[in-house]
């Protein structure tokens, strides 16, 4: 019930406000068009300032994916994770979540074809990546946009935030799940 | 963030000799790279888009009608900001986006908010504290439905896809207030910006 009215609204919600901007704007006589262009060429330029930014994360990412770095912390710490209920499976997207979006989301995909969609891992890991955001490409991005290079105490608050989801993501779904 | 840029760069290399995955660490640069530039392309309709449409709302005056009835809880979590601020409309609504999962309005949207609280920082090198705190409310990501997890659950024949939604969302709005809370008390604990007036540029 409360699903499909936030479904209605994630749907209608785009074309809303599109609606209502526009709608606004000619009734208050803005020249809708100039302005949607005007805005347009900021967009642009945004996209341009954060390239470099958005390059540095995703290589340093991609290799680390790639090198296996990921798989050697399984065979680490595999049996400390089994201590607190955590099936080692999760762990490659605990690291990942706060990188990749794209790549968490594979991981996922993954974890669901091999274990089933009604498994605990599933379920926990379900949870973990539909409360996680991408904080490395938030900073990169949001920062790089402006040409902040110093994140002073921005950084660290989005990993402990992370660490903190993480856990929590655990203590639900051994709550609930099991 | 250069150490943990390095050491994320370092630890790859050094797994990469482990595994003996080395070719595919390097080739990894060149796709990583490609990746990132097919990632700004993507964003870069889109955010032409999102910018485009603000700038009407803003014009029109409809955005500063959305920060009027959010001022007083923005002038809570963003204690720098004035009353009239423009930020305080673009941060309602990249925070409203978010909660839709709209993440490719939300993005836009925050980065012309983050433009808004660069205006009013004292030192252009780095992030003042209004600037950490529209970030940390970002990093975690508060949604309300998380639609492409349910999808992929969906997909993969779930018999009830939706049971993770309430779960979610109670680990997502626990992680938001922690976010909000841990940057301000790590505000009190963060070195004060020096006034850019005193050190020009040195690292530019």
């Amino acid at each position: 019930m409360i699903k499909t009215i936030i479904d209605c609204i994630s749907s209608w919600l785009i074309p809303f406000i599109i609606i209502v901007s526009l709608f606004c704007g000619i009734v208050k006589k803005v020249p809708v068009y100039e302005t949607f262009i005007d805005g347009a060429k900021d967009g642009l330029k945004v996209s341009v300032n954060i390239l470099p930014y958005l390059i540095a994360i995703i290589i340093a990412v991609s290799m680390l994916r790639a090198s296996g770095a990921i798989e050697l912390a399984q065979q680490a710490f595999g049996s400390f994770l089994a201590m607190f209920n955590i099936p080692v499976d999760v762990l490659p997207v605990m690291i990942v979540r706060s990188l990749s979006g794209s790549a968490v989301l594979g991981m996922f995909s993954d974890i669901a074809n091999q274990f089933g969609p009604d498994s605990f891992v599933t379920k926990l890991t379900a949870v973990m990546v539909g409360s996680s955001e991408t904080t490395f490409y938030v900073l990169a991005v949001y920062f790089g946009s402006v040409g902040v290079k110093k994140f002073r105490h921005a950084l660290l608050a989005g990993i402990l935030a992370d660490v903190a989801g993480i856990i929590a993501a655990v203590a639900v779904a051994n709550w609930l799940f099991l | 963030m250069n150490y943990i840029w390095f050491f994320i760069i370092l630890l790859s290399v050094i797994a990469a000799a482990y595994t003996g995955r080395i070719n595919e660490t390097v080739n990894a640069i060149w796709t990583g790279a490609q990746s990132a530039v097919e990632i700004a392309l993507y964003l870069a309709g889109i955010m032409a888009f999102w910018l485009g449409i603000m700038k009407i709302a803003q014009k029109s005056g409809l955005v500063a009608f959305i920060a009027k009835l959010v001022t007083p809880f923005a002038r809570l979590l963003f204690p720098d900001l004035k009353k009239d601020s423009p930020a305080i409309g673009d941060i309602a609504m990249n925070f409203s986006a978010n909660a839709f999962g709209l993440s490719n309005a939300a993005t836009p949207i925050g980065i012309k908010a983050m433009e808004e609280l660069q205006k009013l920082n004292k030192d252009k090198n780095s992030a003042s504290n209004d600037m950490c705190t529209l970030l940390a409310m970002n990093t975690a990501g508060f949604q309300l439905v998380p639609a492409t997890v349910i999808a992929v659950l969906a997909a993969c024949g779930a018999k009830n896809p939706s049971e993770i939604v309430l779960p979610t969302l109670l680990v997502t709005s626990f992680s938001f207030v922690f976010a909000i809370v841990i940057v301000k008390v790590l505000e009190k604990f963060s070195k004060p910006q020096i006034a850019s007036s005193l050190k020009e540029d040195s690292d530019d």
